[in-house]
């Protein structure tokens, strides 16, 4: 079956909401999604998304700006950084407009409170001096993520997009660096649809299911990410994974930083506040990547404290905030420690633990979404990415809080601006029936292997081995030990083979498909983090403690390569107004 | 520790009829959620269980579900607050059309939530340079109906909505709530007029199954309520 739309957007989370509401009403727009919108992982994002809005300090963009690059450990590219943090202020207020309902201010405003590594100079004259901590991140109690989602998903009712919600994209058309369209399965019936487009916005969100304790949703598998590194095309910067600080000890479920933005501290098994040995200014509000190796030093160091199942965590305490304020404002998060762990937050302290939480690479583009073809910058026509699943690069090494939501909406909407913008002068590429050949070898080769594989076998393996290899640390025998285990899986992989002959809902084929995807982002982290010979933001190397800057200010470019090892090219980091320095907080 | 249960199971490829099938479950711990437990079948025992799921926390409002009699999320409940002793009995959302196995058709569930025009409407426009402005006190008061999740544990836990398919059903409701209540909204009376209706909001008979259903705790049934004395004392 063909359908044709003029724009395809793949992926209903806060990206690709926000650029279907973009797409002028005279384009037919296609949103395809593997689960109905509102089940997407935005929904899961808590304490909120910042805009220098100066409702509760005077704040500025700037001071944003200069602390999403310092906060990138300087990897992230300081144009696309300017053109996020200036216009978040615009994007925040519009989803203000477009009925978002977000905590409030004694004036009515919306209201704003701190976050991880979000500061303003002390002397607001210097801006080399001390820098603390800023009330910059707009919420909506601990459901930021929630009502955003929501909000969304309600504008494009009112704008009347279409949806193909539980279709699982299969492939991406692109011949002669042209985008022609994708290809999808029907989950409900198997069915393959080509969707032939003039353009096609990938908005498929992370890949931390990789990991095995992880902050993402099971449908975090890097779907989009992997179908354009098996089209040819290179992804950027795999290497940079944030690991959040605070999961739920052994589930991995996020407790946001909210928590510690409305007081909450971290502690060890004495009971000590160590992130004042990390961090001696800004301490528990240290960037992510900072606080999740203190935790981890603390572990190895003795002073976690040893769970029932023989793993470490450490305490996040908010048990002195009071009640009231907890019920407030973090309700969600105090509700999961006492569902999942039985904890009571408001009189004892959560156990936590660092958690595979967001990819800072993926789909290069530049800040208008147009996906990069290559290091040189050219870029695929009519293909665009935003979201999690792109790389711009506004995170570099390591994001701050709240810049992910806020990355969604500005480049969500740039993408559909600049899509309706290409549209103007844009034609269809010829496609037939045949586009969905390779798409059905592939769900074909699965269906009738009897090769004896088990999916959950594999990925468990690979979460487990990836968190033990690739987490937080990382050195140079245990990459080299991960490339090993990973030709395994691959090899392995090809003997998968699934009970579940039915076409209806067939929920095993998919993980089968997912565990392919999983296994690509995988090999794209690994080699670019075993070629990376230096600490940068969230990639550690314990063999090489300090940042690079004469080698490595730079990202990499891994493309798939029909051997075992993607070849790797690099990509210079753009520098405008702040020079690379030490990162102390 | 080991755990039964009772899945119903359907496939229409093969089946003409739903049935239940037994599972035994070994070496499970009472700090598994029952999503835990279903994984644990489907990818160790029977692959072909098919069943919704993401998040994993309550948030996505993919598995509801009905478990022991009582529409739940299968990710917000843990096997410590189940009784293990006897099987536990897992069905898919009741009065919605089974696709497979735990998997229903969510078609009239989400057609039902566009008829209340779930969006802001406000025609005035905004201030050039800022948000609209509220106070806090009148934007908490969306909050708890803001907190729905669209997992449609209400609605299919409600009788009205088993006797009669062209009920509206409390998660539409409890979002015309969410909007008639937010003073920057200016559609009060056109959703109003769309409750105002045999099949809307008289048709809820204050039978509290909602409450029951609801995992994130909202007051559904308060929130109705509220809306039929706005309905009925509004001025026509």
């Amino acid at each position: 079956m063909i359908k044709t739309f003029d724009v395809v957007i793949v992926g209903a989370g806060g990206a690709g909401l926000r650029a279907a509401v973009e797409i002028p009403k005279e384009y037919s727009c296609a949103v395809i999604s593997k689960v109905y919108p509102p089940r997407s992982h935005t929904g899961t994002a808590q304490g909120g998304v910042c805009a220098a809005l100066g409702n509760m300090e005077d704040d500025s963009w700037e001071n944003h700006a200069f602390d999403t690059v310092k906060g990138s450990d300087y990897l992230g590219d300081q144009d696309s950084i300017e053109v996020m943090c200036r216009d978040a202020i615009r994007a925040i207020i519009e989803l203000e407009h477009m009925g978002m309902p977000f905590s409030r201010n004694e004036k009515g405003q919306i209201a704003q409170r701190k976050f991880g590594g979000h500061t303003k100079p002390a002397d607001p004259n210097d801006p080399y001096s001390n820098r603390l901590p800023v009330m910059r991140s707009c919420y909506s109690a601990d459901r930021t993520g929630h009502v955003m989602l929501h909000t969304l998903f309600e504008n494009s009712i009112k704008n009347q997009v279409t949806f193909f919600s539980e279709y699982f994209a299969t492939d991406l058309l692109i011949e002669n660096g042209v985008c022609k369209g994708v290809v999808a399965m029907d989950i409900a019936t198997s069915e393959l649809t080509v969707f032939q487009a003039k353009s096609v916005l990938f908005a498929t969100g992370g890949n931390g299911r990789i990991f095995r304790i992880t902050s993402n949703a099971h449908v975090g598998t890097g779907d989009g990410m992997a179908l354009v590194y098996r089209a040819g095309l290179p992804l950027e910067d795999m290497e940079f994974y944030q690991f959040h600080p605070t999961g739920l000890w052994k589930l991995g479920i996020l407790v946001s930083e909210a928590a510690r933005g409305e007081g909450g501290i971290l502690k060890n098994s004495s009971g000590e506040r160590f992130m004042e040995r990390y961090a001696p200014t800004v301490k528990d509000l240290a960037p992510r990547d900072m606080v999740s190796r203190a935790i981890i030093t603390e572990i190895r160091e003795g002073r976690g404290i040893r769970g029932s199942d023989g793993t470490d965590y450490v305490y996040l305490d908010v048990s002195h905030l009071g009640k009231e304020l907890i019920d407030e404002k973090l309700p969600e998060i105090t509700g999961f420690a006492r569902t999942y762990l039985g904890v009571e937050p408001t009189k004892e302290p959560i156990p936590i633990q660092p958690t595979a939480h967001y990819a800072m690479g993926g789909i290069p583009t530049n800040a208008d979404c147009e996906v990069l073809m290559n290091e040189m910058g050219e870029t695929v026509k009519g293909l665009y990415a935003a979201g999690e699943c792109a790389c711009v690069s506004v995170h570099g090494a390591n994001r701050l809080g709240t810049n992910s939501l806020l990355d969604l909406v500005v480049f969500g909407r740039r993408g559909g601006k600049a899509i309706a913008e290409f549209l103007k002068h844009a034609d269809f590429q010829p496609v037939d029936e045949s586009a969905a050949d390779n798409s059905r070898r592939i769900i074909d080769a699965v269906m009738n292997s009897t090769g004896g594989e088990k999916i959950a076998a594999l990925r468990t393996e690979l979460q487990n081995s990836m968190m033990e290899l690739c987490g937080v640390f990382r050195n140079e025998e245990g990459l080299k030990k991960m490339i090993e285990i990973l030709g395994g899986l691959r090899e392995r992989s090809r003997s998968v083979s699934i009970q579940d002959k039915g076409k209806v809902f067939n929920t095993e084929l998919l993980g089968a498909l997912e565990l392919q995807n999983m296994l690509d982002n995988a090999e794209a982290t690994v080699f670019g983090a075993y070629a990376r010979n230096e600490s940068r933001g969230a990639h550690t190397r314990e063999d090489h403690p300090k940042r690079d800057d004469v080698n490595w200010m730079k990202h990499t470019f891994a493309f798939r390569k029909n051997s075992s090892y993607p070849e790797l090219k690099y990509k210079p980091v753009v520098v405008t107004r702040y020079q690379p320095m030490e990162r102390k907080y | 520790m080991d755990v039964q249960l009772k899945i119903l199971r359907y496939n229409p490829e093969k089946d003409t009829e739903p049935y239940f099938q037994d599972f035994t479950v070994r070496g499970v711990s009472d700090d598994w959620r029952l999503l835990d437990v279903l994984q644990e079948i489907k990818w160790k025992m029977d692959g072909t269980l098919t069943y919704r799921f993401s998040c994993a926390h309550g948030i996505c409002g993919s598995d509801g579900m009905k478990i022991n009699g009582r529409n739940r999320l299968a990710c917000s409940l843990l096997l410590k607050d189940l009784n293990t002793n006897k099987p536990i009995t897992v069905e898919p959302l009741p009065s919605l059309p089974i696709i497979k196995d735990l998997v229903v058709d969510m078609s009239s569930f989400y057609d039902k939530y566009e008829v209340v025009k779930p969006y802001l409407i406000n025609n005035t426009p905004p201030p050039p340079n800022g948000e609209r402005l509220q106070s806090n006190e009148d934007a908490e008061k969306l909050f708890e109906s803001a907190k729905c999740i669209l997992c449609a544990c209400c609605t299919t836990s409600c009788p009205s909505t088993w006797t009669n398919e062209n009920y509206l059903g409390p998660a539409a409701m409890l979002k015309a709530y969410r909007f008639i209540y937010d003073t920057r909204d200016e559609a009060g009376n056109e959703r109003m007029d769309i409750l105002d209706t045999p099949d809307g909001i008289w048709r809820c008979h204050t039978i509290f199954n909602c409450i029951e259903a609801c995992p994130k705790e909202i007051n559904i049934t308060w929130h109705l309520s509220q809306l039929k004395k706005k309905i009925s004392s509004r001025e026509i």
